[in-house]
């Protein structure tokens, strides 16, 4: 939730050279994240240097740990996703101890621990966590806003059908939907059902198809594009 | 079916009605990444503190802050609330600390946040 | 040793804590309800007493368990099949012994 993207126009003017400024015609400006400060980004820098001053943290380490997260992004999950459809060893290590085979697919999920839940055509599953916001963030990165909303969190566990179809996803009747509630210590990825008409794709191209949504179990692939 | 225990925590959401869900996603601000490394370094390296503190901390927000705050803000209002409890700095250190970089952004400090997305 | 099997009928505790603030991990939605355990995912430390800074050991047992959204939400209308699963530490469950 973000009220007040009004009201700010304290900032250097170099965009006037574009448009003479005038206050009739001044349109709305959302300024950029950088030059609005706020309390709570005030405080993050304030603990932040307190805690580098205190010599628990330097600024290397904070550059890193970021860099770290940047690096998490659903095309990881994404290759995961097409070696399993390509490689049923794979896919059966995959589901059995699914750290060691992201491992060989080249990432670290770090202590997570991570249950891998396969969509069948008998069985469609979504993922939500109805008390906070776990992720499998070790693998896809941090969670879309949504995710993390109050809408998704408190409905999907009730009508996910529901909430599936505002995402465009229609799951036939005679197919069972299963939600998971990530409450405690595991977290969940979906593995998605791979669309038909992709036989003789390279893995590659397979990963391409293949996005965040339908990790989360929002969404499934659909075919070649 | 008689489900008849009378409160539920603010946090604790799942099954009412939410409303439609807005899926507009913004690209997370550099300010808040370091919030989100400041907590890994704190739970995973330093064990200063917890996700479970992390969690209890946001939990006992106030409703309508929980429900103004975006994500961030409740993190950092947490884990600074934590290293508070635990000593690892003084709420006059913290308080001299806010007020010196407060004075680095001469035209003010907003009080909530606009840099956002995300509750 | 974990007290329930996969396959086991347990149902979750009802009762809200009594002194807040706690933590728990255990919804509102779920609790008084009955399931069937789905796996045993290890025994991790508690976190309602991680929250207040303890060490939250001895670890816990935790537990997938299975509902049939039929038993969650009355009014449910999706495919009789349709399921929820959630993680639930053994300290929240009893044997259902009810069938049900």
């Amino acid at each position: 939730m973000s009220g007040n993207h009004h009201d700010r126009h304290h900032h250097g003017h170099d965009h006037d050279h574009l448009h003479p400024y005038d206050p009739e015609h001044h349109h709305p400006h959302r300024p950029d994240q950088d030059d609005t400060m706020t309390y709570y980004r005030l405080m993050e820098e304030a603990v932040r240097e307190l805690m580098i001053e205190k010599g628990l943290v330097t600024p290397d380490d904070i550059r890193a740990e970021v860099e770290a997260m940047d690096a998490r992004v659903p095309a990881n999950g994404a290759k995961v996703v097409a070696r399993a459809w390509t490689d049923p060893d794979f896919k059966k290590r995959l589901i059995e101890t699914p750290k060691e085979a992201i491992a060989e697919a080249g990432h670290d999920i770090g202590p997570m621990k991570l249950v891998v839940l396969e969509n069948t055509p008998e069985v469609h599953n979504v993922v939500v966590c109805t008390l906070c916001s776990c992720y499998p963030r070790w693998i896809l990165g941090i969670p879309p806003d949504w995710y993390k909303s109050r809408s998704y969190r408190s409905r999907v566990v009730r009508e996910p059908r529901a909430v599936l179809k505002e995402f465009g996803t229609e799951i036939a009747g005679d197919r069972e939907v299963r939600v998971h509630d990530s409450t405690a210590d595991m977290r969940y990825f979906v593995l998605p059902m791979r669309p038909a008409g992709t036989d003789g794709m390279s893995e590659e191209d397979l990963a391409a198809l293949v996005h965040r949504d339908a990790m989360i179990g929002v969404t499934e692939v659909s075919g070649a594009r | 079916m008689e489900r008849d225990f009378t409160a539920r925590g603010h946090h604790d959401m799942g099954g009412l009605d939410g409303g439609e869900i807005d899926r507009a996603e913004h690209d997370y601000a550099l300010w808040e990444k370091r919030v989100d490394a400041l907590m890994m370094l704190c739970t995973n390296r330093l064990k200063l503190m917890t996700v479970d503190q992390l969690r209890k901390g946001i939990e006992a927000l106030p409703p309508e802050a929980y429900d103004e705050m975006t994500y961030y803000e409740r993190w950092i209002s947490s884990v600074t609330n934590t290293l508070l409890e635990r000593g690892v700095f003084t709420a006059d250190e913290l308080g001299a600390k806010m007020e010196e970089v407060r004075a680095r952004y001469p035209d003010g400090v907003m009080p909530g946040g606009a840099a956002g997305g995300g509750c | 040793m974990p007290r329930f099997a996969v396959g086991d009928r347990v149902r979750v505790h009802k009762q809200f804590p009594p002194t807040p603030p706690s933590h728990i991990r255990t919804p509102y939605y779920i609790r008084g309800l009955s399931g069937t355990v789905e796996r045993i995912c290890g025994a991790f430390k508690n976190p309602e007493e991680l929250a207040f800074g303890r060490p939250g050991t001895p670890e816990v047992p935790l537990y997938r368990v299975r509902f049939r959204q039929k038993d969650v939400w009355p009014d449910y209308d999706g495919n009789e099949a349709d399921k929820i699963e959630i993680e639930i530490f053994e300290f929240w469950l009893d044997a259902a012994g009810d069938g049900a």
